[in-house]
């Protein structure tokens, strides 16, 4: 048995070769192409082999060369900023070689390899060095320190180590036993790296969504699930969570979805401050972009390509938040592959191992204690697309399983432009219990309780609605009308959010807060004022109220906001003498 | 490869040929079969290896035999591009159908065309102006888009696609559009009605015609839509134009894709139809858009109908995943004898928000289209509960919110076949059929516009 083979078949992106001494998972080069695939399954002498390119006119008999290595990403200076396809090719290398077209059998390095970086080491000759632990460090952006970090699995004693510039392949460290430190390490995609603990996540991800932070939070560390029918803003909700959550660092991966779309993030992203670091927002950004026409079996391969930087950075220490838009498009890659190996199939034509899939990508979000003992954490926020917006297909099912926040998207709010389309009813977090205490240190001490009556709003207005749905609004008492008001307020001034309006896109969450408080507050005064004879209509239609829901597109609001609510109540209590 | 005659044909099943011992085939490979009458029919390789090849025929299988020859051509499927394109009319696998010529080729095109790398894609954001308000107003069309019709059987989607490719324009200038048009399964009734109303524009001489008809071959269908968007790139990335591909009916070519599947004995996913159908229908849409150092571009109409009216039938529910929105018909609106009957509540635009504004469209259009939206869907919506419990319990807003929705539908939808509003008069007329509302209601508005643009401010 050599470690060359010969192509026996070939059945569109999959491709069987005989001869050849392979195990799972080894990365081959297919044809005279040097197409690059990966084995994915062994029959006595035939290998399986998944091709990540297309496979038009390739012959049977050509030659497959084992490399006899894993599927890995590269992973040093040089990663952030950068736009990879499915197997960490970067798109702008691509198009040098090969034009605005994808064609194939184009290898490219994850970065440029010849690049000098300032090292600056930390430890010194002697020191004992452990798996994990950072040996230097390179500034990679403005905003972010790249830690070069003693690969997992080496450790020993510092024999020598210099500062100053290297590119990424020279040796930086040397240990006791002769192994040689790089700035860049391989790992294998689909292995999880290592860490010595997981912690409970305490903290939230700060998105400035108002529905996402106020009313159903998610943990840095945590995993998220955005179900939602074509048109319902996915994308957008994603491209949010991309732009001004409070991570550190941001991997975006574009899996299987529209170029258009992707062109538009690449386009827009330098352009963008990080609200939290004042900063283009690339400097901390890793993009993974595997359009729906791109082949399939790199659309498999992204997500890990993705999570497997994001657990890189992790290591470093950093808050990492990982999109995934869409995990629908990558489950259709593993059934399209699991179909053409023609597997029994589980449900809907999806291979009996998609929910075990989908569970080990989620597990590996988390908030660690690093080898190095740092703190650093993984958040998935993973889209779903389900068929005709129906959530008990078994992608949508599988995700649900895992995931400790759920944030349903409705297609009746996207076609009422009711955006982020996110329904209140249906939506729900695992976290408060957990995040409660960070908010009572952080915002406000009765944050949870204002969320309580908040959300409890929303829930009488849905069982008031179906009253109203029989027999109108006016047959209602007053005082409910108020409450309908009242949550119509919620959901117009609160739940409502411009992701493209350049003041409403991010609130803060201390602006959060009072916003929420505002809406209490005028619920309290319309009560009081009803309650000594004034009329509902009066005090729904007072100009200042007006004034402080038209204000959230104004800069300054978080300064004006409680002058705004106290004229409100001022006016409302006018409302009683004019009677 | 060598032009070697097979016959080693074991199995024939529905449009696939099974045949053993030949020399390696290439995947893809192009394919002649030749009938014991000397008739010649076309195929490609779907799955090649040393002992069996499998070939998908165009043409269906009928006549052949264990003792047709077969041939394999050395080549995948290309199709002859030049500039001559324009103005011919072609059948489904790219013969000429007019009694023209063959093409005389400049290059030979690959017809799957490779992906565009989304890092040399340019973010389309030239509005086309079609002089249809439902679309300009409230999902707004871009250069190098595709925003597919999702209509159903008995509705005027033909009308509103020639309308389109009628009118279509930049605001601003008269660079016209090549129609690329793309028949799949349609009746030879429905393909003259379009080619009538090219010719009676004079757009023929400005349009590429692929045409595959219901009695035509089934599987052709698979190809024909690819030779489209192959004369389409050509034409946009090589030679400079703007290419508006309208291909209809996209649901006969899933069905195509199915029956392909069926016979492969494949593990059907949803209603029969291939677990690789998003892949293969993303192959298509995605052959949209505007490339860098390029000038020309590609905006894409598909048309489809939704079986039994189901937006979540699978043919629409994927198409809405890959393309950039989509512009529903509503057999209700035409029904009540509207056109164009578009619902514009679940159509949309994705693209809309990089294209409407101060510099291209008009500052207010944003706001006028989401207060429009918003104004209409609780209008709709309340013509549920005034069912039940009549127009006298609805409260001030509501009722006037009511009516909107009927001022909406007359006065906004409707407009003849004809008829070419500019973006100006679309946006105006907004304006004057909100006024019905109290602006107190209009709460999507910025006070600013409602200054500016409110007709009881001027």
């Amino acid at each position: 048995m050599s470690n060359e083979g010969v192509i026996y078949r070939i059945s569109g992106p999959v491709v069987t070769a005989t001869g050849m001494n392979a195990a799972m998972y080894d990365v081959v080069r297919v044809g005279h192409e040097g197409l690059m695939g990966e084995v994915i399954e062994l029959h006595g002498d035939k290998a399986v082999i998944q091709v990540y390119e297309d496979t038009s006119g390739i012959r049977p008999g050509e030659p497959v060369l084992n490399t006899e290595e894993t599927l890995s990403v590269s992973l040093g200076p040089g990663l952030l900023t950068q736009i990879y396809d499915g197997i960490q090719r970067p798109l702008a290398t691509l198009e040098e070689v090969m034009g605005v077209f994808i064609t194939r059998g184009v290898d490219a390095d994850a970065f440029d390899l010849e690049k000098k970086w300032t090292f600056e080491a930390v430890v010194g000759k002697g020191d004992e060095l452990a798996s994990g632990q950072v040996i230097g460090h390179v500034q990679e952006t403005e905003t972010i320190v790249h830690k070069i970090m003693v690969p997992p699995g080496k450790s020993g004693k510092v024999k020598s180590i210099k500062s100053g510039d290297f590119n990424v392949t020279q040796t930086v460290c040397t240990l006791d036993d002769g192994t040689e430190l790089q700035m860049m390490q391989k790992w294998p995609v689909r292995s999880p790296r290592p860490y010595r603990q997981k912690y409970a996540p305490d903290t939230p991800l700060v998105t400035g969504m108002r529905i996402l932070d106020f009313l159903f939070p998610l943990a840095k560390g945590g995993a998220a699930g955005i179900p939602g029918p074509f048109g319902s803003g996915k994308t957008v909700t994603q491209q949010s969570l991309a732009k001004y959550s409070d991570a550190q660092l941001v991997v975006y991966i574009g899996c299987g979805e529209r170029g258009n779309e992707m062109t538009e993030v690449l386009d827009e992203f330098p352009h963008l401050i990080d609200p939290n670091t004042g900063k283009p927002l690339m400097n901390r950004t890793v993009m993974i972009a595997n359009t729906s026409n791109m082949p399939v079996a790199a659309r498999e391969a992204s997500v890990y390509t993705g999570i497997t930087i994001a657990e890189y950075f992790r290591d470093m220490g950093y808050d990492v938040a990982l999109m995934a838009d869409s995990t629908s498009r990558w489950a259709e890659a593993m059934r399209e592959i699991s179909s053409r190996l023609e597997e029994m199939p589980g449900e809907e034509g999806y291979p009996a191992y998609l929910s075990s899939r989908i569970a080990e990508f989620y597990e590996r979000a988390g908030r660690v204690e690093t080898l190095n003992g740092d703190d650093g954490s993984v958040t998935v926020i993973g889209a779903v697309s389900p068929p005709g917006g129906d959530i008990s297909e078994p992608v949508s099912q599988g995700t649900l399983r895992i995931v400790k926040v759920f944030w349903g998207l409705d297609a009746g709010l996207a076609r009422q432009r009711h955006f982020p389309a996110i329904n209140w009813l249906n939506s729900y977090s695992l976290y408060p219990q957990s995040l409660d205490q960070w908010f009572r240190d952080n915002i406000a001490q009765d944050f949870p309780e204002i969320r309580t009556q908040v959300s409890g709003l929303l829930q009488i207005e849905s069982e008031l609605q179906e009253i109203v749905q029989l027999v109108g609004s006016d047959a209602l008492p007053v005082d409910q009308q108020l409450t309908l008001e009242v949550a119509r307020m919620i959901r117009e001034f609160f739940l409502q959010q411009n992701g493209f309006h350049e003041v409403d896109a991010y609130c803060d969450i201390n602006l959060q807060y009072k916003m929420a408080k505002a809406i209490l507050s005028f619920q309290e005064s319309a009560k009081s004022a009803m309650a000594s004879g004034a009329q509902l209509n009066d005090v729904v239609n007072v100009q200042s109220r007006t004034d402080l829901m038209r204000g959230r597109f104004e800069k300054g609001y978080i300064d004006d906001i409680d002058d705004m609510v106290k004229k409100m109540t001022a006016e409302i209590a006018g409302t009683v003498e004019g009677n | 490869m060598s032009g070697k005659e097979y016959r080693t044909i074991t199995d024939v099943k529905g449009p696939l040929v099974f045949l053993n011992k030949t020399e390696p085939v290439a995947f893809g490979e192009i394919v002649t079969i030749r009938l014991s009458d000397g008739s010649i029919k076309n195929g490609q390789v779907l799955d090649t290896s040393d002992d069996l090849v499998i070939v998908q025929v165009f043409e269906g299988t009928a006549k052949i035999n264990r003792e047709s020859g077969v041939t394999f051509m050395g080549d995948v499927f290309k199709l002859p591009v030049s500039t001559e394109l324009v103005g011919r009319i072609l059948d489904g696998a790219g013969r000429p159908r007019d009694g023209g010529p063959a093409i005389v080729a400049e290059e030979n095109a690959d017809i799957i065309g490779a992906a565009i790398n989304p890092y040399s894609r340019q973010s389309p954001h030239d509005f086309i102006q079609t002089g249809i308000s439902a679309i300009d107003c409230c999902t707004t069309l871009v250069r190098g888009q595709k925003l597919p019709i999702f209509s159903a059987s008995g509705l005027p989607h033909n009308d509103i696609a020639l309308q389109i490719a009628r009118q279509a324009k930049l605001k601003g200038s008269d660079e016209e559009f090549i129609v690329v048009f793309c028949a799949m399964g349609i009746t030879a009734e429905e393909y003259n009605f379009f080619r009538s109303d090219l010719e009676r524009t004079g757009a023929l001489e400005n349009a590429v015609l692929f045409v595959n008809l219901a009695d035509d071959p089934a599987v052709e269908r698979i190809i024909t839509p690819r030779l489209a968007l192959t004369a389409a790139e050509y034409l946009a990335f090589e030679k400079d134009y703007h290419v508006l591909v309208i291909y209809t009916d996209m649901t006969n070519y899933c069905d195509a894709l199915r029956q392909i599947g069926a016979a492969r004995e494949e593990v059907p996913g949803r209603r029969g139809y291939p677990g690789y159908m998003y892949t293969d229908l993303a192959m298509l849409y995605e052959r949209a858009g505007i490339v860098k150092g390029k000038k020309g571009s590609i905006t894409q109409f598909p048309i489809l109908t939704m079986p039994g009216d189901d937006i979540t039938h699978p043919i629409p529910d994927l198409s809405g995943y890959i393309t950039e929105g989509q512009i529903v018909i509503s057999r209700e609106l035409h029904q009540q004898g509207i056109y164009p009957p578009i619902n514009v509540l679940p159509s949309l635009s994705r693209l809309m928000g990089s294209c409407i504004g101060e510099k291209t469209t008009r500052e207010d259009h944003k706001s006028v289209s989401d207060q429009m939206y918003a104004a209409y869907a609780q209008g709709r919506e309340l013509r549920g509960l005034v069912a039940i419990v009549g127009e006298d319990a609805l409260n001030e807003r509501d009722k006037q919110l009511l009516d909107f929705s009927g001022i909406f539908e007359d006065k906004f939808l409707r407009q003849t076949r004809d008829e070419d509003r500019s973006i100006d008069e679309t946006l105006d007329l907004c304006w004057n059929l909100m006024s019905s509302i109290d602006t107190k209601y209009l709460v999507r508005f910025d006070q600013k516009w409602i200054e500016k643009y409110h007709p009881d401010n001027k």
